[in-house]
């Protein structure tokens, strides 16, 4: 056992766990939440994609140790007050979803690309390429791709209004 | 995964001493290879020693003409290395194509050279340009670094503390990847030097891992050009044959990204 202490989703948090913990169990199981979702447990399908400190990693390749003092961002921490974030935002009115399992991965892996390459420098074939590593068994892709599109435009409007 | 205890390495000193004292230790680098095999119980090392947070392993530096790499930096920083980018773009091409985006920012240099899966990439980029593997007791060539499949040259209380790769004139990967996997069927590393000599290491093709092409490095001194080695063809005796491909087929695919990677070389 030993104490395992991070910054999850702004909150400062610890628990005492076994050092095969993994970091998506500490995550679900620990702090209970169940956003994160665990699909194929081989590192293939991203379902279980976080951030950590502003990374996106696969949580269930990854022990919980391995990210003690780390910042940890998951699904629950991106909306704020109520209000979806914009690729939250994006997913619904693109309807880049559908049994809504791969979407909390598929949108951690989204703002972890629009975050390398900077908001509204996206094209299709990039967002294709950088979503090698999350599964999606409903949608085909072609609204996922789109979502994040839109997700990425907007954003970089955002960031200009605010300049 | 079966019980074992996980430290977090400050030093390199203190990484040895950590694996001493552990009765059947191993060193974690990103965990994308080892922490899969562990969940599916086909390793249960005792303890796992951390080497990532080590601060002389990390970075990308220039020293002496040659590009050193730190042993626990990710894949994702390689490929976005400016340093990287302009004096080794086939390096840069190579770190950018393993795994996927989320896997590269977990997995190290020195995690997949001292794992040495037959399939990595890697091993094709130190071997097809020359590389020198730094360790916590002494350096190898590439060469002698990579022992067969699986099987490197280092003990196992020794660490890899960085790779150095001289810069090359023209370098560039090709792989053609497995579709569920991204693990290459066979990939192709090509590198010209500025004394003219040049490269060619195969990986994920071969039943003992990398190996060079005597043939297609003798074809492109004399031409550089894809269609100087679209004739040559490696015997596939030595191939790996398994349910994803035959021998012949990984054998063909070699040529293929051999013409691939000079072409992307230019």
């Amino acid at each position: 056992m030993s104490k395992v202490s991070m910054v999850l989703n702004g909150k400062a948090v610890s628990a005492d766990v076994e050092d095969r913990t993994l970091l998506v169990s500490f995550i679900r199981e620990v702090r209970q939440l169940t956003g994160t979702h665990v699909g194929c447990d081989t590192s293939q399908c991203g379902a279980c994609v976080v951030h950590v400190d502003g990374r996106a990693v696969k949580s269930c390749t990854m022990l919980a140790a391995q990210a003690d003092g780390a910042e940890v961002l998951t699904i629950e921490g991106l909306a704020s007050n109520g209000t979806l974030h914009p690729i939250q935002a994006a997913f619904r009115e693109h309807h880049g979803l559908q049994c809504g399992f791969c979407t909390p991965g598929m949108i951690l892996s989204a703002l972890d690309m629009i975050n390398r390459h900077g908001a509204g420098n996206l094209d299709e074939k990039t967002i294709r390429h950088e979503l090698e590593g999350n599964i999606c068994r409903c949608t085909g892709y072609h609204n996922i791709v789109k979502a994040i599109k839109a997700a990425s435009d907007q954003m970089a409007g955002m960031a200009q209004a605010a300049e | 995964m079966y019980e074992t205890t996980y430290h977090r390495a400050g030093s390199v000193a203190d990484a040895v001493r950590m694996i001493a004292d552990a009765e059947d230790g191993k060193f974690l680098g990103g965990g994308q290879t080892l922490l899969p095999t562990m969940k599916q119980r086909l390793a249960a090392p005792s303890d796992l020693v951390d080497v990532t947070k080590i601060p002389e392993m990390k970075g990308i530096r220039e020293e002496g003409g040659q590009i050193v790499i730190g042993a626990a930096t990710p894949h994702a920083e390689v490929a976005a290395s400016d340093l990287v980018k302009s004096r080794l773009p086939g390096l840069a091409t190579l770190a950018g194509g393993i795994g996927d985006p989320a896997v590269r920012h977990m997995g190290t240099i020195g995690g997949s050279i001292a794992n040495n899966d037959p399939a990595a990439d890697y091993p094709a980029a130190l071997v097809g340009l020359g590389a020198t593997v730094t360790t916590s007791k002494r350096t190898f060539s590439a060469e002698d670094f990579f022992i067969g499949m699986f099987d490197t040259a280092l003990d196992d209380d020794e660490i890899v503390i960085s790779v150095s790769f001289p810069a090359a004139e023209k370098s560039a990967y090709a792989k053609y990847p497995n579709p569920a996997s991204r693990y290459a069927m066979a990939g192709v590393f090509v590198a010209r030097h500025s004394d003219g000599s040049v490269r060619v290491a195969v990986t994920g093709a071969g039943h003992y891992g990398v190996f060079r092409v005597d043939g297609m490095e003798e074809a492109l001194a004399s031409n550089w050009s894809p269609d100087a080695v679209a004739g040559i063809h490696v015997d596939s005796g030595g191939m790996l044959h398994d349910v994803h491909g035959s021998a012949h087929y990984r054998a063909n695919l070699v040529t293929v990204m051999a013409k691939r990677a000079v072409a992307a070389a230019g």
